[in-house]
């Protein structure tokens, strides 16, 4: 099989990369291990929230020169902060184009709002979900809470009482409805995508308006747990003209509704663009010529190789099989591409489980432009982006989802610029 | 204490449900306990004991989709299926045997074509099947061929074997019984290219309705069979096997080493599937297909399989149909089709069949497409019965396309 660009991960990084190319003609397939940590999203994407010190970010890209000082090896730091916010904007277009529509913006952050009632940084929220330009405040002072009875990957109290410190009087109540009778003959099966579901149906939507209406009272916002819909997109908008209210959604514990829409709109936006998407299968092997890849190798294709001009590993950290970790080494599987870690392994995390774990920030070295190292030499036609590349905590920093879209950005405008 | 081992790598679940959100099941029907609790889960506690089976695994259709999503290569499917061969005790009845002995039946039925396929359309035939023994009366039957697609091989043995390259030809019930067509449509197109086909020492059913009815041994001992006649034409004729069904592909590369525990490492990288192996022919750059001249337009929406989906393989007949002057080709999302081989025939899961498939059932008449484009033979009777569309074979499309 011949393309252009063949990508190995078919997250965030690899989805957005895919992307790019494909818009300008090139060839593309993503090879994908199963589905991504996008399936864990909170409803926002961020760009930095925090520095390697601690201190919180107000301004991801005034806050760059600090960061470079702080940690100059984070993949930011190879930005100026034009570059840095010429990137961010075009991951919000391409955002757009794909049918995501956000809020905000890379030189303010704002707040979203998680699912135990905490305010964390977010670069660009997704349509319909709480957000606030405070960390200690919410824009509405009374609003109401409506939660499915028995689903408990969401935590009512919590954001009644949290919201409560923050001055918003919160009246929580459950609904009930006969579609969720129907899927609590399971209890363990009351989680977030199979009750969105149920409300992929109009007649459902309409039911639970009603509830809403007897019970909303004065309330200036109506919240709900993002439940509303996997197929169907306009949740939001359709209880907002139906109850005359402002309604906004708070994402979940996972599997996150939101993250399951967003891989389901990229993946089809790459497809339509011409790209090839090969969900399930593993890369298991590579030919090399010199310091250039020439084949890659996957399970389920075997002997047929994945032929192409240049390739990008967006596999990930550890989670999806990215670096791999033995008893005294950190490796990458598929290419044994150099990683950058600490060697002794008593570094490698600290034991209070709070603390930003050195493991995190271990990756795939590479070049200035993001190409990949094998003992010492870079590979002129593997680039790297998002989580397998070293140097930041995403966790600690709040950067996941920015690094991934701007590294994924920048490695092709790379291979772009090469032609 | 000690507990079993188990075979299966349910230790790497991570929890993360992506499994159940993908399952066509569980999205429609709320008696199955999802991919995740089904099958890792579960067999964490049904190693400490057996009495922790649970029979509301029945409701897997064994579509495999869990294990696309998994993030962490779990086998999920195999876990389930595993589960219910070795814990289930219903036993199966006579309904599971009519379903499961395909072989059988099309034997029976074959000779006898006409009668048998007007009078299992008939509207009391039809309350007597879903009420005796419980097929559903709104599911619509394969029509069975009048002479099987054997016996029309047996007689070009001589023509076919004048090629200097061959292949065996692995062509299922489905194309022996109901649609020798798509058998002698594979023939041209391999012709055409160069390669004789043959038929292999022995062939009986692939096992897949066997294994869903869990008539296990039965399944074991076919797959003996095949296994040793596809030995033969890999190891000693050197011809790789290639199938047009996507199902009894997959049955018999995977299902057999990872359900039926029979061994086919050697030989599982030579079977194919059809339009796999034309791709192959096709990079060698060897040979060329030549179409006809004039070629009509025709919107063709191409419906990937379950175990397509699995093999990973869609890519294959993706490419091909685009090959083919005068096909505006639309990729339908990949989703299930809801029967499931004999799954959507019986009674009790006729309304979980339907309801899976609805989605997709919608949006094929939507498309705007003359016809729609499948490997899978369940999938083509399922779209067949619930859309206004015809469902023809990538191979059946490309043969009519050819000089």
């Amino acid at each position: 099989m011949r393309f252009d660009t063949v990508i190995i991960g078919g997250g965030l990084a690899g989805l957005i990369c895919g992307i790019r190319l494909a818009k300008q003609g090139e060839r593309c397939a993503i090879i994908s291990l199963g589905h991504s940590a996008l399936h864990f999203s909170s409803g926002s994407l961020e760009l930095l929230g925090a520095l390697p010190d601690g201190s919180t970010v107000v301004s991801p890209a005034d806050a760059l020169d600090a960061l470079r000082q702080m940690a100059p090896e984070h993949p930011y730091a190879r930005y100026s902060r034009e570059r840095f916010l010429a990137l961010a904007a075009e991951g919000a277009t391409l955002m757009q184009e794909a049918g995501v529509a956000t809020f905000g913006s890379a030189e303010q952050n704002h707040y979203r709002l998680t699912p135990v009632g905490a305010m964390k940084p977010a670069w660009l929220t997704f349509e319909g979900y709480v957000h606030s330009p405070n960390a200690d405040s919410l824009p509405w002072k009374n609003v109401a809470l409506f939660n499915a009875e028995g689903f408990l990957d969401f935590y009512a109290q919590f954001l009644k009482d949290e919201m409560l410190r923050m001055g918003t009087k919160c009246a929580a109540y459950t609904f009930n409805l006969p579609e969720l009778e129907q899927i609590r003959q399971n209890p363990t099966e009351m989680r977030s995508a199979n009750i969105a579901r149920i409300f992929d149906k109009r007649e459902t939507l309409d039911k639970l308006a009603d509830i809403i209406a007897a019970k909303m009272d004065d309330a200036e916002a109506i919240l709900l747990p993002a439940v509303l819909g996997v197929d169907c997109k306009d949740g939001v908008r359709y209880l907002e003209q139906k109850l005359g209210r402002k309604v906004a959604v708070i994402a979940t514990l996972p599997p996150s509704v939101p993250g399951l829409q967003v891989q389901t709109l990229l993946r089809r936006y790459f497809q339509e663009l011409g790209g090839v998407y090969m969900l399930g299968d593993t890369a298991v092997g590579y030919k090399s010529e010199g310091n250039k890849i020439t084949a890659v190798y996957t399970r389920n294709h075997g002997d047929i190789p994945f032929l192409a001009t240049n390739y990008v590993l967006a596999t990930g950290s550890f989670f999806s099989g990215g670096l791999e970790a033995t008893n005294d080494r950190i490796c990458e599987p598929l290419f044994g591409a150099d990683v950058q870690y600490v060697a002794d392994r008593g570094e490698w995390y600290d034991r209070d489980l709070f603390k930003p774990q050195a493991y995190e920030s271990f990756g795939v070295k590479t070049d200035e432009l993001l190409r990949a190292m094998r003992q010492g030499q870079v590979i002129d036609n593997l680039y790297v982006a998002g989580a397998t590349l070293p140097g930041f905590n995403a966790v600690k920093e709040g950067c996941g989802a920015g690094v991934s879209i701007l590294t994924a950005l920048d490695v092709a405008e790379r291979i772009l610029s090469k032609k | 204490m000690m507990t079993e081992q188990s075979n299966f790598n349910f230790e790497q679940c991570i929890k993360c449900t992506v499994c159940t959100v993908y399952c066509p099941v569980a999205s429609v029907n709320p008696l199955f306990p999802g991919p995740k609790q089904a099958g890792p889960d579960g067999e964490r506690l049904r190693l400490k004991h057996k009495g922790f089976y649970d029979e509301s695994l029945k409701w897997c259709l064994n579509c495999k989709r869990c294990e696309v999503a998994c993030p962490s290569n779990v086998r999920i499917g195999d876990i389930i299926q595993a589960a219910r061969i070795k814990h289930s005790t219903k036993k199966p009845g006579l309904r599971e045997k009519m379903l499961a002995n395909t072989d059988f039946m099309g034997s029976m039925a074959t000779p006898f074509a006409p009668i048998v396929n007007f009078s299992v359309g008939l509207k009391p035939v039809k309350v007597v099947l879903d009420k005796v023994i419980g097929i559903d009366h709104r599911r619509t039957f394969p029509k069975y061929s009048f002479g099987t697609f054997e016996s029309w091989m047996k007689r070009r043995r001589k023509k076919q074997a004048k090629y200097a390259r061959q292949v065996s030809y692995f062509h299922g019930c489905y194309v022996n019984y109901n649609n020798p067509q798509l058998g002698k449509d594979f023939v041209k197109v391999m012709n055409a290219l160069g390669v004789g086909v043959q038929m292999l020492e022995k062939e009986k059913c692939c096992g897949v309705p066997l294994i869903s009815n869990g008539l296990i041994d039965k399944a074991r001992r076919q797959g003996e069979v095949n296994t040793a006649s596809i030995r033969k034409s890999v190891v000693e004729n050197k011809w790789p096997v290639v199938g047009t069904s996507s199902t009894c592909t997959f049955t018999l590369r995977d299902e057999y080493p990872h359900l039926l525990d029979i061994d086919n490492a050697d030989v599982r990288d030579h079977i194919e599937l059809a339009t796999r192996y034309i791709y192959r022919l096709l990079a060698e750059g060897n040979v060329q297909l030549r179409f006809k001249k004039k070629a009509p337009v025709r919107r063709v929406a191409y419906h990937t399989a379950c175990h397509m989906e699995k093999l990973g393989w869609a890519y294959y007949s993706i490419e091909l149909l685009r090959m083919i002057p005068g096909v505006e080709l639309t990729v339908l999302d990949s989703q299930c089709c809801g029967i499931a081989g004999t799954y959507g025939f019986k009674k009790e899961n006729y309304p979980t069949a339907q309801a899976i498939g609805e989605g997709i059932f919608r949006k094929i008449e939507a498309s705007g497409c003359d016809v729609v484009s499948t490997d899978c033979e369940t999938c083509k009777w399922q779209i067949e019965m619930s859309t206004s569309k015809p469902v023809v074979h990538p191979i059946s499309l490309l043969a009519e396309a050819l000089e």
